[in-house]
C-alpha cells in the first residue's frame, strides 16, 4: 500500500497537472477566507496562497523548478492579463483625460519616491548591494521589475519575490492609510494603489470598483514604462552603480 | 471567449515584437496593451465578448502572482539574514508611495472634481 502510495506520489510529482491544481487549490482557499470575511484586505489571497504552497513544498521536498513547471500555465497568462488591462483603461478614458495633468504629476512623484526611498531605508539598514538592485524597482509588475533588476545588476528571482510582497503589503495598507489622508474619490485611491502595488493592488482595487481598478491598471502600465526608463538612470547618482 | 483570447494573444505577439524590432526598454505585453488601446480607440467601442474576457481575466488577477510568489523559497536564506531592511524597506516605501501619489493627485485636481464619482 505504502509502496503503491509512493510511486502515485512519483508519478504526480513528476507531471505538471500536480502544481498546477494545488496552485489553484491554494488560491481558491486563500479567496475563500478572503471572501468569507468580506474582502478583508488583511487575509491577502496570494499571501495566503504562497504560504500554504511553500510549506507544502518544504514538507514534501519538492524543488521550486519541480513546481514552476506546472505552476509556469498560470505564471503565463501574465502576459494575456497585462493586455487585457487596455479593455477597463478605455471603458474609462473619458475619466482619465479629465485628470491627465495630475495624474502625470502624480505618477513622477510616486515612481521616483518608490525608487528612492526603497533603495534609502534598504541602506540605512544596511541591506547589501545586490539586495538593494533587487529592492528598487519593487513597485513595478513582475515582468518588468524583473528585466530592470536584469539589466541594473540586481537578482531577478529575489526582485520577483520583492515585487509580490510589495503587492501584498500595499493591497493590505492602501485601505488605511488612504483613509487616514481622507481620499475618497476612488480614481485616485485606484491610481494611488497602482503605482505603489503594480498588479495585486489592481486586483484588490478590482474588487473594490470598476473605477478604482481601472485607474489602478492605468498607473500599474504607466509606472512600468516610467520606471524602466527612470532606475537604470539612478542607479548611478543612488551609488549602486 | 476563445475569439477575444487569441485577440488578446495576438497583441501579445504583436508588442513583444515591436520591442524586439525597436529595442525598446519596455516589456513586450505593456506594449501590446498600448497597441490594444490603440485599436480601441480607432474602432470606438470594445467589442462585447472582450469586455467579458478581460473582466474575467482581471477578476483573478493576483492568482497570477502566486507561482512567482512561491519563488521565495529560494530566498529564505538571504531574506533571514536581511529581513529588517527588507522589511522596513517594504513596508516604508509601500506606505510612503501610496501616500505621495495620492496626496500629489489630490492636490492638482479641481476641487470640484474630487467628489464626482463617488
Amino acid at each position: 500500500m505504502t509502496d503503491k502510495l509512493s510511486h502515485i506520489w512519483v508519478y504526480l510529482s513528476a507531471s505538471p497537472l500536480l502544481w498546477l491544481a494545488m496552485t489553484l487549490l491554494a488560491y481558491q482557499a486563500g479567496f475563500w477566507l478572503y471572501r468569507r470575511h468580506g474582502l478583508h484586505p488583511q487575509l491577502n489571497p496570494v499571501a495566503i496562497a504562497v504560504v500554504l504552497l511553500v510549506a507544502v513544498l518544504k514538507l514534501s521536498g519538492t524543488p521550486y523548478q519541480s513546481y514552476f513547471d506546472g505552476a509556469q500555465f498560470v505564471h503565463f497568462l501574465l502576459g494575456p492579463a497585462t493586455v487585457a488591462l487596455a479593455v477597463p483603461l478605455y471603458n474609462h478614458i473619458g475619466h482619465v483625460r479629465r485628470m491627465l495633468l495630475p495624474l502625470l504629476a502624480a505618477l513622477l512623484a510616486g515612481s521616483a519616491t518608490a525608487i528612492v526611498s526603497a533603495v534609502g531605508i534598504g541602506w540605512a539598514l544596511g541591506a547589501s548591494p545586490a539586495t538593494l538592485l533587487s529592492l528598487a524597482p519593487k513597485s513595478v509588475t513582475t515582468p518588468i521589475a524583473m528585466g530592470i533588476a536584469e539589466k541594473t545588476g540586481g537578482l531577478p528571482s529575489l526582485t520577483a519575490v520583492l515585487v509580490i510582497c510589495t503587492g501584498i503589503l500595499g493591497a493590505i495598507m492602501a485601505k488605511p492609510i488612504l483613509d487616514l489622508l481622507k481620499i475618497r474619490d476612488e480614481a485616485v485611491r485606484g491610481f494611488a494603489v497602482g503605482v505603489a502595488a503594480h498588479g495585486i493592488g489592481t486586483a484588490r482595487a478590482f474588487q473594490v470598483s470598476q473605477l478604482a481598478g481601472a485607474f489602478s491598471g492605468l498607473a500599474m502600465g504607466l509606472n512600468g514604462l516610467v520606471t524602466a526608463v527612470l532606475l537604470p538612470l539612478l542607479v548611478r547618482p543612488l551609488g549602486l552603480g | 471567449m476563445l475569439g477575444s483570447i487569441t485577440l488578446l494573444l495576438l497583441f501579445q505577439l504583436a508588442g513583444e515584437a515591436l520591442v524586439q524590432l525597436l529595442d525598446l526598454p519596455i516589456p513586450g505585453p505593456v506594449m501590446g496593451m498600448l497597441l490594444l488601446l490603440l485599436a480601441l480607440f480607432v474602432r470606438g467601442s470594445t467589442p462585447q465578448p472582450l469586455n467579458a474576457t478581460a473582466d474575467g481575466l482581471l477578476q483573478h488577477l493576483s492568482l497570477l502572482f502566486v507561482p512567482a510568489g512561491v519563488g521565495i523559497m529560494l530566498h529564505l536564506a538571504r531574506v533571514a539574514d536581511e529581513w529588517l531592511a527588507i522589511g522596513a524597506a517594504l513596508v516604508g516605501s509601500t506606505a510612503l508611495t501610496i501616500a505621495v501619489t495620492a496626496l500629489v493627485m489630490r492636490g492638482l485636481s479641481r476641487p470640484g472634481a474630487k467628489e464626482r464619482r463617488r
